[in-house]
């Protein structure tokens, strides 16, 4: 055996100590971001497991929402931003110049802070994805993964029998449940939620967190909250940026029983001024 | 550290803090009382001591219903969820060092009229002083913030059991020189394992002292002195 395969044994088992027995879905290597001139994000690295909860919090224009946006490549929709560092999905940088960006977008859904339904019917809001990424050869296979992401998301029992209906007529729990459903349909790994629940009243956010518990025993889901306590409900792992900088990322229960970093405690307990 | 946003906030916390002072106050008090009605047998303070421990269990009550309605408006969490729990949790420990200096109290009520040995007394006060100063210095730690501190009561702790020890010995050595000295002396005994029982609650509030501050339960077996417990105790046969 040559030596460098010793090496390669020894990284190895090293990484299989050190990273918890699970190996991280996504990524990150000193991400930075501008947008123009201004620096948004700083020297950010992190390693995201998948099937589980990522959350990410920090004071509003901290950078949680531009780093989220990196990791499907939303920031290339504006002309300023200008991103460096590496980012992998599965060991796949996801910057490299062959990749598809459209693939990686049906990889990685994203659910917004304001459900945006398409002004089309609820079947068609589903099934919009997967018809232009061409997963089904017909009607009832098209049928099948509208029902199945309509179950998965929570919605089926309540729309079922109004597939027709637009998506706009449904209430405003229901149709993130329908964005979230439509973010199923193409089967990503990756499910990036940016403050799913701030326009949304209590019993719908409740709806809306029952189901993100449920998706993540399948789904790698990275979420975006101003609210600390969702963050402490729905997440095993939290990151706290502040400034552009990830501060302190650490099991959810230290980050809000015992964080290490003064900035993390004064933020969480509200003392940030 | 920083203070709350949020300023009520701010203010409810210092409430706590100034609620949980008082109780250890009167804690104190009450304990100072208990033990010297006993050593002067007088029954004013003694019924003036039994009378205190009222104030502490309301003390506790409005404590407790302070935390309640603060976890429910503020939904606490990391250091202030640990202040208002740790707090909860020590004004139980003050409740029932009240409660158990009240009964030293009401033996000496009992015991009032009888004349007691002196070299029984010097012990007892002893002991009390030495559990005196374990309550004021881990109330001191708990008002400062001062870990250090709450851990020299947790490892003192051990002296008093083993003043306990050399007093229980004692008082079976009485008991059995004389049975007429039986009732004085299990009064004796009873008040003195409470004071020894007011040790370990120190020695609990000294815990969550360290829990408050550093975030960590203490784990390591505290050092434990009080072997009465697993004594065998024979009568000599005359």
């Amino acid at each position: 055996m040559d030596l460098s395969a010793v090496e390669r044994i020894e990284s190895a088992r090293v990484a299989h100590i050190t990273s918890n027995a699970k190996p991280a879905k996504v990524l990150a290597r000193d991400v930075n971001v501008h947008y123009g001139d201004k620096h948004a994000l700083k020297d950010v690295n992190v390693e995201i497991p998948d099937r589980g909860v990522m959350a990410f919090i920090g004071p509003s224009g901290c950078g949680k929402s531009t780093f989220l946006r990196c990791i499907n490549r939303m920031n290339d929709t504006i002309s300023t931003c200008h991103v460096t560092g590496k980012i992998t999905i599965d060991n796949q940088d996801i910057y490299d110049p062959s990749l598809d960006v459209v693939q990686l977008r049906a990889r990685v859904g994203m659910v917004f802070q304001k459900p945006n339904p398409f002004p089309k019917s609820i079947y068609d809001n589903v099934a919009y994805g997967p018809s232009i990424h061409g997963l089904t050869a017909n009607k009832a296979e098209m049928d099948e993964i509208v029902q199945t992401s309509l179950e998965k998301a929570a919605l089926w029992n309540e729309v079922k029998d109004r597939l027709k209906d637009s998506g706009t007529s449904l209430s405003g729990g229901q149709q993130q449940r329908l964005c979230i459903a439509r973010a199923i349909a193409v089967n990503p790994d990756i499910i990036l939620m940016d403050e799913p629940c701030s326009a949304l009243d209590p019993i719908a956010t409740a709806k809306v967190e029952t189901l993100i518990d449920e998706l993540r025993t399948n789904y790698c889901i990275i979420i975006v909250t101003h609210s600390m306590q969702q963050a402490a409900r729905v997440s095993q792992r939290t990151a706290f940026f502040h400034l552009g900088t990830l501060v302190e990322e650490d099991s959810t229960q230290t980050i809000f029983s015992n964080p290490k970093d003064q900035r993390t405690q004064d933020y969480i307990t509200g003392r940030f001024g | 550290m920083n203070e709350h946003i949020v300023k009520s906030y701010e203010d409810e916390l210092r409430l706590l803090d100034r609620r949980i002072a008082q109780m250890g106050g009167c804690a104190e008090k009450l304990l100072g009382q208990a033990l010297m009605s006993l050593e002067r047998r007088d029954p004013k303070l003694a019924e003036a001591a039994v009378a205190s421990d009222s104030t502490i269990d309301q003390l506790e009550r409005e404590l407790q219903d302070q935390v309640i309605v603060m976890i429910a408006k503020r939904q606490p969490i990391a250091n202030d969820l640990r202040h208002i729990m740790t707090v909860l949790k020590i004004a139980g420990d003050l409740e029932r060092i009240g409660d158990l200096a009240k009964n030293i109290a009401k033996r000496a009520l009992a015991i009032a009229g009888e004349s007691h040995p002196k070299p029984l007394i010097t012990g007892m006060r002893h002991m009390t002083e030495m559990v005196q100063a374990q309550l004021k210095n881990v109330l001191d730690s708990l008002a400062e913030r001062n870990v250090e501190k709450a851990l020299q009561v947790w490892n003192s702790d051990q002296q008093v059991d083993a003043m306990y020890n050399s007093l229980f010995r004692e008082l079976l050595t009485y008991m059995m020189e004389d049975p007429r000295n039986i009732g004085l002396c299990t009064h004796f005994l009873f008040g003195a394992k409470n004071i020894e029982r007011i040790g370990d609650h120190t020695t609990n509030i000294a815990e969550n002292v360290h829990y408050l501050v550093t975030g960590q339960a203490i784990t390591d077996d505290r050092p434990k002195g009080d072997s009465t417990s697993s004594t065998l105790i024979t009568v000599p046969q005359s």
